[in-house]
Protein backbone atom coordinates (compact mmCIF):
# COMPACT_ATOMS: atom_id res chain seq x y z
CA UNK A 1 0.00 0.00 0.00
CA UNK A 2 0.77 3.27 -1.18
CA UNK A 3 1.69 6.01 2.00
CA UNK A 4 1.81 8.71 -0.55
CA UNK A 5 -1.34 10.37 -0.41
CA UNK A 6 -2.74 10.20 -4.38
CA UNK A 7 -4.33 13.45 -5.68
CA UNK A 8 -7.57 13.21 -7.19
CA UNK A 9 -7.43 12.84 -11.45
CA UNK A 10 -7.92 15.47 -13.75
CA UNK A 11 -8.51 18.26 -11.03
CA UNK A 12 -5.25 19.75 -11.50
CA UNK A 13 -6.10 21.72 -14.96
CA UNK A 14 -9.85 22.30 -15.32
CA UNK A 15 -9.97 25.26 -16.64
CA UNK A 16 -12.93 27.94 -17.90
CA UNK A 17 -12.47 29.08 -21.13
CA UNK A 18 -14.23 32.03 -21.99
CA UNK A 19 -13.59 33.84 -25.17
CA UNK A 20 -10.02 32.65 -25.59
CA UNK A 21 -8.87 33.01 -21.87
CA UNK A 22 -8.20 30.56 -19.43
CA UNK A 23 -9.99 30.90 -15.58
CA UNK A 24 -9.11 28.70 -12.42
CA UNK A 25 -12.25 29.76 -10.67
CA UNK A 26 -15.76 28.82 -12.06
CA UNK A 27 -17.21 30.93 -10.12
CA UNK A 28 -18.63 34.46 -11.25
CA UNK A 29 -19.67 37.03 -8.51
CA UNK A 30 -21.40 40.37 -8.80
CA UNK A 31 -20.58 43.52 -6.73
CA UNK A 32 -23.52 44.56 -5.77
CA UNK A 33 -25.77 44.87 -2.94
CA UNK A 34 -22.64 44.72 -0.09
CA UNK A 35 -22.88 47.11 2.83
CA UNK A 36 -19.53 48.86 2.07
CA UNK A 37 -16.23 48.51 0.13
CA UNK A 38 -14.90 46.70 2.43
CA UNK A 39 -17.33 44.32 2.76
CA UNK A 40 -17.15 43.80 -1.56
CA UNK A 41 -12.93 43.07 -1.34
CA UNK A 42 -13.48 40.78 1.42
CA UNK A 43 -16.00 38.68 0.09
CA UNK A 44 -14.71 38.57 -3.97
CA UNK A 45 -11.91 37.75 -2.48
CA UNK A 46 -13.12 34.64 -0.05
CA UNK A 47 -15.16 33.49 -3.19
CA UNK A 48 -12.23 33.03 -5.46
CA UNK A 49 -13.63 34.76 -8.11
CA UNK A 50 -11.77 36.23 -10.74
CA UNK A 51 -14.42 37.52 -13.22
CA UNK A 52 -16.59 40.21 -11.68
CA UNK A 53 -19.43 41.93 -12.39
CA UNK A 54 -20.02 46.06 -12.26
CA UNK A 55 -22.79 47.85 -13.07
CA UNK A 56 -22.18 51.49 -15.40
CA UNK A 57 -24.33 54.36 -13.68
CA UNK A 58 -23.92 57.99 -13.90
CA UNK A 59 -20.96 59.71 -11.65
CA UNK A 60 -22.94 61.84 -8.73
CA UNK A 61 -22.15 65.50 -9.90
CA UNK A 62 -21.25 68.04 -7.29
CA UNK A 63 -21.30 65.32 -4.14
CA UNK A 64 -18.70 62.40 -2.71
CA UNK A 65 -16.13 63.35 -4.95
CA UNK A 66 -13.69 61.98 -2.37
CA UNK A 67 -15.66 58.25 -2.23
CA UNK A 68 -13.98 55.19 -2.48
CA UNK A 69 -13.79 54.26 -6.11
CA UNK A 70 -15.23 50.63 -6.98
CA UNK A 71 -12.81 49.91 -9.02
CA UNK A 72 -9.80 51.17 -6.52
CA UNK A 73 -11.16 47.72 -4.53
CA UNK A 74 -12.10 45.52 -7.44
CA UNK A 75 -9.04 46.80 -9.90
CA UNK A 76 -8.98 45.63 -13.08
CA UNK A 77 -5.70 44.93 -13.02
CA UNK A 78 -6.32 42.10 -10.84
CA UNK A 79 -9.54 41.06 -11.86
CA UNK A 80 -11.23 40.84 -15.04
CA UNK A 81 -14.42 42.92 -14.86
CA UNK A 82 -17.65 42.33 -16.91
CA UNK A 83 -19.71 45.53 -17.33
CA UNK A 84 -23.66 44.06 -17.58
CA UNK A 85 -26.14 46.26 -18.80
CA UNK A 86 -28.57 45.72 -15.20
CA UNK A 87 -31.39 48.21 -15.65
CA UNK A 88 -31.65 48.42 -19.19
CA UNK A 89 -35.36 47.53 -21.12
CA UNK A 90 -34.35 48.24 -24.33
CA UNK A 91 -31.81 46.91 -26.52
CA UNK A 92 -31.36 50.28 -27.21
CA UNK A 93 -30.17 51.23 -24.10
CA UNK A 94 -28.29 48.11 -23.48
CA UNK A 95 -25.96 49.15 -26.64
CA UNK A 96 -25.00 52.24 -25.20
CA UNK A 97 -24.33 50.75 -21.82
CA UNK A 98 -21.67 48.84 -23.52
CA UNK A 99 -20.07 51.49 -25.45
CA UNK A 100 -19.81 53.64 -22.34
CA UNK A 101 -18.31 50.68 -20.61
CA UNK A 102 -16.06 49.68 -23.21
CA UNK A 103 -14.87 53.23 -23.30
CA UNK A 104 -14.18 53.05 -19.14
CA UNK A 105 -12.46 50.34 -19.91
CA UNK A 106 -10.23 51.02 -21.95
CA UNK A 107 -11.24 48.53 -24.78
CA UNK A 108 -11.86 45.89 -22.73
CA UNK A 109 -15.25 44.41 -24.69
CA UNK A 110 -16.17 41.72 -22.33
CA UNK A 111 -19.85 42.59 -21.21
CA UNK A 112 -22.94 40.77 -19.21
CA UNK A 113 -25.96 41.73 -21.80
CA UNK A 114 -29.01 41.57 -19.84
CA UNK A 115 -32.18 43.27 -20.88
CA UNK A 116 -34.84 42.82 -18.37
CA UNK A 117 -38.87 42.25 -19.49
CA UNK A 118 -40.41 43.81 -16.38
CA UNK A 119 -39.95 44.81 -12.69
CA UNK A 120 -41.95 41.65 -10.90
CA UNK A 121 -40.00 39.24 -12.31
CA UNK A 122 -36.54 40.57 -13.99
CA UNK A 123 -36.55 38.34 -16.91
CA UNK A 124 -35.12 38.32 -19.75
CA UNK A 125 -36.85 40.36 -22.32
CA UNK A 126 -35.60 38.15 -25.83
CA UNK A 127 -36.80 39.97 -28.39
CA UNK A 128 -34.89 43.12 -26.96
CA UNK A 129 -31.82 40.66 -26.04
CA UNK A 130 -31.46 39.12 -29.17
CA UNK A 131 -31.64 42.81 -31.07
CA UNK A 132 -29.27 43.97 -28.81
CA UNK A 133 -26.93 40.87 -29.64
CA UNK A 134 -26.90 41.55 -33.30
CA UNK A 135 -25.56 45.03 -32.87
CA UNK A 136 -23.20 44.33 -29.93
CA UNK A 137 -21.24 41.31 -32.40
CA UNK A 138 -20.83 43.71 -35.13
CA UNK A 139 -19.58 46.04 -32.81
CA UNK A 140 -16.85 43.74 -31.56
CA UNK A 141 -18.49 42.59 -28.30
CA UNK A 142 -17.88 39.27 -26.62
CA UNK A 143 -20.89 38.72 -25.12
CA UNK A 144 -21.61 36.72 -21.90
CA UNK A 145 -26.06 37.20 -22.39
CA UNK A 146 -28.06 36.62 -19.28
CA UNK A 147 -31.29 34.54 -21.04
CA UNK A 148 -33.90 32.42 -19.64
CA UNK A 149 -34.04 28.41 -19.40
CA UNK A 150 -34.99 27.97 -22.74
CA UNK A 151 -32.89 25.60 -24.57
CA UNK A 152 -33.98 26.71 -28.46
CA UNK A 153 -33.43 30.38 -27.48
CA UNK A 154 -29.74 29.32 -25.66
CA UNK A 155 -28.62 27.80 -28.97
CA UNK A 156 -30.28 30.31 -30.80
CA UNK A 157 -27.76 33.38 -28.83
CA UNK A 158 -24.30 30.77 -29.38
CA UNK A 159 -25.48 30.36 -33.21
CA UNK A 160 -25.31 34.56 -33.20
CA UNK A 161 -21.80 34.47 -31.60
CA UNK A 162 -22.09 35.27 -27.87
CA UNK A 163 -18.50 33.83 -26.03
CA UNK A 164 -21.22 31.97 -23.13
CA UNK A 165 -24.83 31.96 -22.41
CA UNK A 166 -26.27 32.41 -19.12
CA UNK A 167 -29.39 30.93 -18.32
CA UNK A 168 -30.87 32.11 -15.16
CA UNK A 169 -31.94 28.99 -12.56
CA UNK A 170 -34.69 31.19 -10.91
CA UNK A 171 -35.74 35.12 -10.98
CA UNK A 172 -32.79 37.43 -10.13
CA UNK A 173 -31.92 37.88 -6.35
CA UNK A 174 -34.78 34.83 -5.90
CA UNK A 175 -32.68 32.27 -3.82
CA UNK A 176 -35.11 29.46 -5.12
CA UNK A 177 -32.48 27.24 -6.68
CA UNK A 178 -32.60 25.51 -9.76
CA UNK A 179 -36.11 25.62 -10.81
CA UNK A 180 -35.76 23.49 -14.07
CA UNK A 181 -32.74 21.33 -13.82
CA UNK A 182 -33.92 18.99 -17.05
CA UNK A 183 -33.85 22.51 -19.37
CA UNK A 184 -30.39 23.79 -17.75
CA UNK A 185 -28.69 20.17 -18.68
CA UNK A 186 -30.49 20.14 -22.28
CA UNK A 187 -29.23 23.61 -22.75
CA UNK A 188 -25.97 22.28 -21.19
CA UNK A 189 -25.68 19.49 -23.91
CA UNK A 190 -26.57 21.01 -26.58
CA UNK A 191 -23.81 23.86 -26.39
CA UNK A 192 -20.38 24.20 -27.64
CA UNK A 193 -19.80 27.61 -25.38
CA UNK A 194 -19.43 27.45 -21.79
CA UNK A 195 -22.93 27.79 -19.86
CA UNK A 196 -23.30 29.39 -16.95
CA UNK A 197 -26.12 30.35 -14.64
CA UNK A 198 -26.57 33.51 -13.90
CA UNK A 199 -28.77 34.39 -10.92
CA UNK A 200 -31.44 32.26 -8.88
CA UNK A 201 -29.09 30.28 -6.84
CA UNK A 202 -29.43 31.07 -2.53
CA UNK A 203 -26.67 28.80 -1.18
CA UNK A 204 -24.32 26.61 -1.84
CA UNK A 205 -25.93 23.32 -2.53
CA UNK A 206 -27.85 25.18 -5.29
CA UNK A 207 -24.39 26.48 -6.88
CA UNK A 208 -23.04 22.75 -6.62
CA UNK A 209 -26.12 21.69 -8.10
CA UNK A 210 -25.81 23.84 -11.22
CA UNK A 211 -22.37 22.26 -11.44
CA UNK A 212 -23.78 18.65 -11.21
CA UNK A 213 -25.71 19.06 -14.45
CA UNK A 214 -22.76 20.12 -16.36
CA UNK A 215 -22.64 23.80 -16.34
CA UNK A 216 -18.95 25.62 -16.85
CA UNK A 217 -19.49 28.23 -13.45
CA UNK A 218 -22.26 30.09 -12.14
CA UNK A 219 -22.43 33.91 -11.79
CA UNK A 220 -24.46 34.99 -8.48
CA UNK A 221 -24.53 38.30 -6.20
CA UNK A 222 -27.36 38.43 -3.80
CA UNK A 223 -27.15 34.60 -2.58
CA UNK A 224 -23.52 36.21 -1.48
CA UNK A 225 -24.15 39.65 -1.20
CA UNK A 226 -27.59 39.04 0.92
CA UNK A 227 -26.50 36.42 3.59
CA UNK A 228 -25.55 36.96 7.28
CA UNK A 229 -22.05 36.58 6.96
CA UNK A 230 -20.99 37.47 3.04
CA UNK A 231 -17.67 36.48 3.06
CA UNK A 232 -18.62 32.81 5.13
CA UNK A 233 -21.08 32.66 2.19
CA UNK A 234 -18.73 33.60 -0.58
CA UNK A 235 -16.21 30.53 0.51
CA UNK A 236 -18.82 28.12 0.82
CA UNK A 237 -20.14 28.76 -2.75
CA UNK A 238 -16.61 28.47 -3.85
CA UNK A 239 -16.59 25.22 -2.60
CA UNK A 240 -20.32 24.29 -3.56
CA UNK A 241 -19.40 25.06 -6.85
CA UNK A 242 -15.63 23.05 -6.83
CA UNK A 243 -17.50 20.15 -5.40
CA UNK A 244 -19.84 20.17 -7.83
CA UNK A 245 -17.89 20.18 -10.80
CA UNK A 246 -15.75 17.18 -9.38
CA UNK A 247 -18.85 15.40 -9.12
CA UNK A 248 -20.15 16.27 -12.72
CA UNK A 249 -16.56 15.11 -13.92
CA UNK A 250 -17.07 12.01 -11.13
CA UNK A 251 -19.86 10.88 -12.75
CA UNK A 252 -22.06 9.88 -10.39
CA UNK A 253 -23.94 6.97 -9.49
CA UNK A 254 -27.21 6.11 -11.03
CA UNK A 255 -30.20 6.42 -9.19
CA UNK A 256 -31.82 3.08 -7.90
CA UNK A 257 -35.14 2.13 -6.25
CA UNK A 258 -33.77 -0.76 -4.48
CA UNK A 259 -30.50 -1.14 -2.09
CA UNK A 260 -26.95 -2.45 -3.14
CA UNK A 261 -25.12 -3.22 -0.08
CA UNK A 262 -21.75 -1.88 0.02
CA UNK A 263 -19.66 -4.60 2.20
CA UNK A 264 -19.04 -8.08 0.43
CA UNK A 265 -21.73 -11.38 1.29
CA UNK A 266 -18.75 -13.51 0.90
CA UNK A 267 -16.64 -14.52 3.52
CA UNK A 268 -19.36 -13.88 6.15
CA UNK A 269 -18.69 -16.43 9.26
CA UNK A 270 -22.16 -15.58 10.70
CA UNK B 1 -25.39 77.89 -22.52
CA UNK B 2 -27.12 75.63 -21.35
CA UNK B 3 -26.45 72.36 -21.26
CA UNK B 4 -28.56 68.91 -19.59
CA UNK B 5 -25.61 67.38 -17.24
CA UNK B 6 -26.56 63.77 -16.23
CA UNK B 7 -30.28 64.62 -16.76
CA UNK B 8 -30.17 68.35 -15.42
CA UNK B 9 -30.75 71.77 -16.31
CA UNK B 10 -26.74 73.26 -16.10
CA UNK B 11 -25.64 76.72 -17.00
CA UNK B 12 -21.52 76.86 -18.29
CA UNK B 13 -19.64 79.16 -20.25
CA UNK B 14 -19.65 78.95 -24.18
CA UNK B 15 -17.05 76.70 -25.90
CA UNK B 16 -16.07 74.48 -22.72
CA UNK B 17 -14.26 71.62 -23.69
CA UNK B 18 -14.92 67.91 -22.08
CA UNK B 19 -11.58 68.73 -20.46
CA UNK B 20 -12.82 71.76 -18.72
CA UNK B 21 -16.22 70.31 -18.08
CA UNK B 22 -14.31 67.84 -15.95
CA UNK B 23 -11.92 69.97 -14.70
CA UNK B 24 -14.57 72.11 -13.42
CA UNK B 25 -16.44 69.21 -11.80
CA UNK B 26 -13.57 67.82 -9.93
CA UNK B 27 -13.73 64.42 -12.20
CA UNK B 28 -9.96 65.23 -14.47
CA UNK B 29 -8.28 62.32 -12.78
CA UNK B 30 -10.74 59.75 -12.15
CA UNK B 31 -12.04 56.66 -14.39
CA UNK B 32 -14.86 57.55 -16.05
CA UNK B 33 -16.42 57.69 -19.49
CA UNK B 34 -18.91 60.10 -21.37
CA UNK B 35 -21.23 60.04 -23.67
CA UNK B 36 -22.60 63.33 -25.37
CA UNK B 37 -26.02 63.19 -27.33
CA UNK B 38 -25.23 59.95 -27.37
CA UNK B 39 -22.30 58.96 -29.05
CA UNK B 40 -19.23 58.33 -27.01
CA UNK B 41 -16.24 61.12 -26.57
CA UNK B 42 -12.96 59.14 -26.03
CA UNK B 43 -10.68 60.02 -23.84
CA UNK B 44 -7.83 60.65 -26.12
CA UNK B 45 -10.21 63.34 -27.27
CA UNK B 46 -11.84 64.93 -24.39
CA UNK B 47 -8.99 68.58 -24.72
CA UNK B 48 -10.21 69.12 -28.62
CA UNK B 49 -13.96 68.76 -28.02
CA UNK B 50 -16.12 71.62 -27.38
CA UNK B 51 -19.22 71.27 -25.66
CA UNK B 52 -22.38 72.74 -27.54
CA UNK B 53 -25.51 74.44 -26.55
CA UNK B 54 -27.83 71.94 -26.03
CA UNK B 55 -25.43 69.23 -25.50
CA UNK B 56 -26.79 65.80 -23.40
CA UNK B 57 -23.91 64.95 -21.47
CA UNK B 58 -23.65 62.07 -19.50
CA UNK B 59 -20.87 61.05 -17.29
CA UNK B 60 -20.77 57.51 -16.35
CA UNK B 61 -18.71 55.17 -14.25
CA UNK B 62 -18.46 51.87 -12.72
CA UNK B 63 -20.54 50.67 -9.35
CA UNK B 64 -21.58 47.61 -7.76
CA UNK B 65 -23.91 46.03 -9.30
CA UNK B 66 -24.83 42.04 -10.29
Amino acid sequence: MSSVMQSPRNTTSDPLIIAGVEYKSRLLTGTGKYKDMDETRAATEASGAEIVTVAIRRTNIGQNKDEPNLLDVISPDKYTLLPNTAGCYTASDAVRTCRLARELLDGHDLVKLEVLGDEKTLFPDIIQTIEATEILVKDGFKIMVYTNDDPIIAKRFEDMGCVAVMPLAAPIGSGLGVRNPHNIRTIVENASVPILVDAGVGTASDAAIAMELGCDGVLMNTAIAGAQDPVLMASAMKKGIEAGREAFRAGRIARKRFASASSPLDGTFF
Amino acid sequence: MNITLNGTDSEYPDKLSASELLRSLGLADKRLALEINEEIVSRSTFDSHIINPGDRVEIVHAIGGG
